[in-house]
C-alpha cells in the first residue's frame, strides 16, 4: 500500500508527539480561553468595560461544581460520565445567577450614577480582589481534584504507528461542550429576539433604547450567558488538570488577549482569538528540536541541532498572550474581526 | 467644615493613632512603620499624578516598583569579583552587541518603505529580522547565564552610592513607562489597564527566572542603605535617619507637584482629564501630554519603590505581590483623595497603618472564631487557617475600593477645584 510506504518514511513518533503537545494541548487551553473570552467580549460590547473578575468567576464556577459533587457524589456513576461534568449545568446556572447578583450589587449602582468607564473597571478590580479573598478564605490555596472515587478518568490511546495519540475523556467533553456552546450561542444571537436585541445594544445603545429594547433585560441576559460560560470553562479546565483557587491572573490575561485579538464585542472573534492564543502558547513553548532531529541525515554537517529549541522557556508562558495583545494593539487595535469598541 | 479645618482634624487624628502605636509597640516598631509608610506615600504621589491629574489607569505599579528595585540592586549592591574575573562579562557583551545590531537592523527595516519597498514586504522582513535577533540573542545569552550561575552565582552590583541607584531605578521605571505609554495611550483606558497588568506580570516572571541577573528565588540581601545601618547605630536611630531621608523626598516632591498643579501645565492636564474632546479642540496634543504624565508618574513610583525595597534590605522577586504593591496603593490614593497631594499622603499613612495593624486583628478574629466554633459545634478548623485569615485582607481591600468608589468617589480630602469668576 502506498500509504504504508509513506507512513514508514514519515517520522511518526515525532509527529504524534507534536500533535499531542501542540495541537491537542492548544485546542484544549484554547477552548477554555474561548469560553471565558466570549463572556468578556459580550460584557465589553454591551456594558463597555473590561470585566477583571472573569477569571475568578471561572474558578468560582468550578468550585460550585466541586460543592455539588460533594453533595451528590453518585450522579456521575449513574450516567457513566465524570460526576462534576454531569452536575455542570447546575453549576452553570448557579454561577449565572451569581453573575446577575454581582451586577445588581456592584455594577448597576455605578451605571445608574453614570460614572466613567474607567471607574467601572476599577470597581470590577475591587470585585476581583473580593472574590479572590473569599475563594482563598474558603478553599485555601492548595490544589484539588474535581473527581470522586467512582469516576474513571478514561484515557484513549490511538495508535498511529510509533507513539500513541493520547486524549482523555475530560478533553473530549471539553471539545464537545465548546462546540455545543458555540453553536447554541450562534443560534441565540442570530435567531432569537433577545439575541438580536443584544447585538443591537452592542452596535448602538441609544438607537436600541429608542426602538424599545429593554436595556435591563439585555444586561441581565449578558450576565447570565457570561456567567454560565465562565462556569463551564472553569469546570472543564479543572476536570482536565486540577482545581486551583489562585488561577486569576494566569487565566484573565490570555482571556483578555483572546477577546481583544478577536475584536471586542465579537463573540465569534473571541472563539477564534481563544484558539489563536491557545495555539500560540503551545507552539511557543514547544521544543522544536524534536521535529528537527529526524531531519539530521539530510542537513549539512555544520548545522547542529540544539537540545532545546523553544521560542519561549516554559516559565515565561504568560508572556505569550501579552505579546499577542501588544502586537494586535499596535497593528490592528480593532482586532482581527473588527470589533467596534476601539476609542 | 472648611477644607483646612478638615485637613487639620484628619492629620491630628492620624497623629494620635501613630502616637498610640508608638506607646503600645515601642519606638523601633513605630519608626519602622512610619518609614515604610513614607515610601508608600512616595509611590502614592506618583500614582496620584497619573490618576488624579491625568486620569491614567495604571494597575501595573508592581512591575514598575520591581524593575526600579532591581535597578537599585544592580547599581548599588557591592561588586561581585567572581563575575568580573570570569568570562561572563565578555559573553554578556557579545549578547548585548548582537542585540544592538539586531535591533538596529529591525528598526531600519521597519522604515524601509521610505526607500520604496512595499508595505507587506516591509512587515514580513521586519518580523523575520526580529525573530532572528531574538533567537540569536537567546542563543548567546543561555550559555552566558549558565556560566555565570555556575561560577559566580549572579552578576552582583556596581557598588555605587544608593541614592544613585534610586535615581537610576526611577529612570528605568520611567523608560518602561515610556514604552508602555507609546503602545497604550492612544487606546481606551481598559486596554491600558490590561497592558499594565500584563507588563507587571512579565517583569515579575523575568526577575524571578533570570537567576544569573537577580539570583531569582535565592534573593539578594542585605541591600546597602543610604544612611548608617541598624548594626552601626541601633534600630531607632538608623530607622529615624532613613525616615528623615524619605520625609525630605516627600516634602520636595510635594512642593514640586503642588507647583505643577497650579501651573498652566497642571491646568491643561486637568482639562484633558475632564474633557478630552474640548482639550483636543483647543489644540492640545493629548497623547503626548499623557505620555509625559505617565513617565513622570512612573519615575516617582520607581523612586518610592526603590526606597521601599532598600528599606526592607532584601530583594526578593517573588515578594512583588499585586496586593501589597498595586492595590494597597490604589486604596491609599482613592481613599485619601485623588488629585489632592496632601490627601494622598494622608491616605498613604492611614491605609498603611491600618494595613499593618490588620494582620494581628485578623489573626485575633480568626483565633476567637476557631475557639468559639470548636466549643459551640465541635468545628475542626483547617490547618492553614492563619494563611487563610490573611487572605481576608484581600477581601477588605477589594471591598474598600468598591465602597469608596460608590459612596465617596472624591476621597477623604477631595481635590480642590479652583473657581475663577
Amino acid at each position: 500500500m502506498p500509504e504504508a510506504g509513506l507512513l514508514a518514511i514519515l517520522p511518526m513518533n515525532e509527529i504524534v508527539f507534536f500533535l499531542n503537545k501542540v495541537v491537542i494541548a492548544g485546542f484544549i487551553i484554547g477552548s477554555v480561553y474561548a469560553l471565558g473570552a466570549v463572556g468578556v467580549t459580550l460584557i465589553f460590547g454591551i456594558l463597555r468595560f473590561a470585566h477583571f473578575p472573569h477569571g475568578d468567576m471561572m474558578t468560582a464556577g468550578a468550585f460550585a461544581a466541586l460543592v455539588l459533587m460533594w453533595t451528590f457524589p453518585g450522579a456521575g456513576a449513574a450516567v457513566g460520565l465524570p460526576t462534576a461534568f454531569v452536575l455542570m449545568p447546575i453549576a452553570m446556572a448557579v454561577t449565572a445567577l451569581f453573575a446577575v447578583a454581582l451586577d445588581r450589587t456592584f455594577y448597576r449602582p455605578m451605571r445608574k450614577a453614570g460614572v466613567k468607564p474607567v471607574v467601572m473597571v476599577m470597581t470590577s478590580i475591587g470585585v476581583m480582589l473580593m472574590m479572590q479573598g473569599l475563594l482563598r478564605l474558603f478553599a485555601g490555596t492548595g490544589t484539588r481534584q474535581l473527581y470522586v472515587d467512582t469516576d474513571a478518568k478514561d484515557i484513549y490511546r490511538i495508535p498511529l504507528g510509533g507513539r500513541d495519540l493520547v486524549i482523555t475523556e475530560p478533553q473530549l467533553l471539553l471539545f464537545a461542550t465548546t462546540i455545543v456552546a458555540v453553536v447554541a450561542l450562534h443560534l441565540f444571537l442570530t435567531r432569537s429576539r433577545m439575541g438580536k436585541a443584544m447585538r443591537a445594544v452592542s452596535d448602538n445603545p441609544d438607537l436600541a433604547r429608542v426602538s424599545g429594547i429593554s436595556i435591563d433585560h439585555v444586561v441581565r441576559t449578558t450576565w447570565l450567558i457570561a456567567g454560565a460560560l465562565a462556569a463551564a470553562g472553569g469546570t472543564l479546565l479543572a476536570l482536565d488538570v486540577t482545581l486551583k483557587p489562585d488561577l486569576s491572573y494566569n487565566i484573565i490575561l490570555p482571556v483578555f488577549a483572546a477577546a481583544i485579538v478577536g475584536g471586542v464585542g465579537q463573540p465569534y472573534g473571541a472563539i477564534a482569538g481563544g484558539l489563536l492564543v491557545g495555539f500560540s502558547e503551545t507552539l511557543a513553548v514547544f521544543n522544536w528540536s524534536v521535529l528537527l532531529r529526524p531531519l539530521r541525515p539530510y542537513l549539512p554537517e555544520f548545522i547542529e541541532i540544539p537540545a532545546k529549541l523553544a521560542f519561549v522557556p516554559t516559565e515565561y508562558k504568560i508572556v505569550v498572550p501579552f505579546f499577542i495583545l501588544v502586537a494586535v494593539l499596535i497593528w490592528r487595535p480593532t482586532g482581527i474581526f473588527k470589533g467596534r469598541v476601539n476609542t | 467644615m472648611s477644607p483646612s479645618l478638615r485637613e487639620a482634624g484628619l492629620f491630628a487624628g492620624l497623629a494620635l493613632l501613630v502616637a498610640g502605636i508608638f506607646a503600645w509597640l515601642g519606638a523601633a516598631y513605630g519608626v519602622r512603620m512610619l518609614a515604610e509608610a513614607a515610601c508608600y506615600a512616595i509611590i502614592a504621589l506618583g500614582l496620584t499624578i497619573q490618576w488624579g491629574y491625568a486620569g491614567l489607569f495604571n494597575v501595573g505599579l508592581m512591575g514598575f516598583v520591581a524593575i526600579a528595585a532591581f535597578t537599585t540592586v544592580l547599581v548599588s549592591f557591592p561588586v561581585n569579583d567572581a563575575f568580573w574575573q570570569g568570562d561572563g562579562p565578555l559573553m554578556l557583551g557579545q549578547a548585548a552587541l548582537t542585540l544592538a545590531i539586531g535591533v538596529a537592523v529591525t528598526v531600519l527595516l521597519s522604515k524601509s518603505t521610505r526607500i520604496g519597498l512595499p508595505k507587506g514586504l516591509r512587515t514580513a522582513l521586519t518580523l523575520v529580522a526580529a525573530a532572528i535577533t531574538y533567537l540569536a540573542v537567546q542563543g548567546q545569552l543561555d550559555p552566558a547565564a549558565a556560566l555565570i550561575e555556575r561560577e559566580a552565582g549572579f552578576v552582583g552590583g556596581l557598588g555605587l552610592p544608593v541614592w544613585l541607584g534610586w535615581v537610576a531605578g526611577g529612570l528605568v521605571a520611567g523608560l518602561l513607562g515610556w514604552a508602555m505609554g507609546r503602545i497604550t495611550l492612544g487606546l481606551r483606558a481598559d486596554y491600558m489597564a490590561i497592558a499594565t497588568l500584563g507588563i507587571a506580570e512579565i517583569v515579575k516572571a523575568f526577575l524571578k527566572n533570570a537567576d544569573w541577573l537577580t539570583r531569582g528565588t535565592l534573593t539578594v540581601s542585605p541591600l546597602p542603605w543610604p544612611v548608617p545601618t541598624p548594626q552601626e547605630l541601633g534600630f531607632v536611630a538608623s530607622r529615624s535617619a532613613y525616615l528623615a531621608v524619605t520625609a525630605v523626598m516627600i516634602v520636595v516632591l510635594y512642593v514640586l507637584l503642588e507647583r505643577a498643579w497650579h501651573s498652566p501645565w497642571g491646568r491643561m492636564m486637568r482639562a484633558i482629564r475632564d474633557n478630552e474632546v474640548s482639550a483636543a479642540a483647543m489644540g492640545k496634543d493629548i497623547n503626548r501630554r499623557r505620555l509625559e504624565m505617565f513617565i513622570v508618574g512612573n519615575f516617582i513610583i520607581g523612586l518610592g519603590g526603590a526606597a521601599l525595597i532598600t528599606f526592607t534590605t532584601i530583594f526578593d522577586p517573588s515578594s512583588f505581590a499585586p496586593l501589597n504593591h498595586t492595590f494597597l496603593i490604589w486604596v491609599m490614593v482613592i481613599l485619601g483623595g485623588a488629585g489632592n497631594n496632601l490627601g494622598t499622603i494622608f491616605g498613604a499613612l492611614l491605609v498603611y497603618v491600618i494595613w499593618i495593624m490588620s494582620e494581628p486583628v485578623a489573626l485575633f478574629l480568626f483565633t476567637s472564631a476557631e475557639h468559639w466554633g470548636e466549643r459551640a459545634f465541635g468545628w475542626q478548623a483547617p490547618d492553614d487557617l492563619y494563611t487563610r485569615a490573611l487572605q481576608m485582607r484581600v477581601f477588605v481591600i477589594g471591598l474598600t475600593i468598591t465602597l469608596v468608589l460608590r459612596f465617596a468617589p472624591k476621597g477623604l480630602l477631595p481635590e480642590k477645584v479652583v473657581k475663577y469668576d
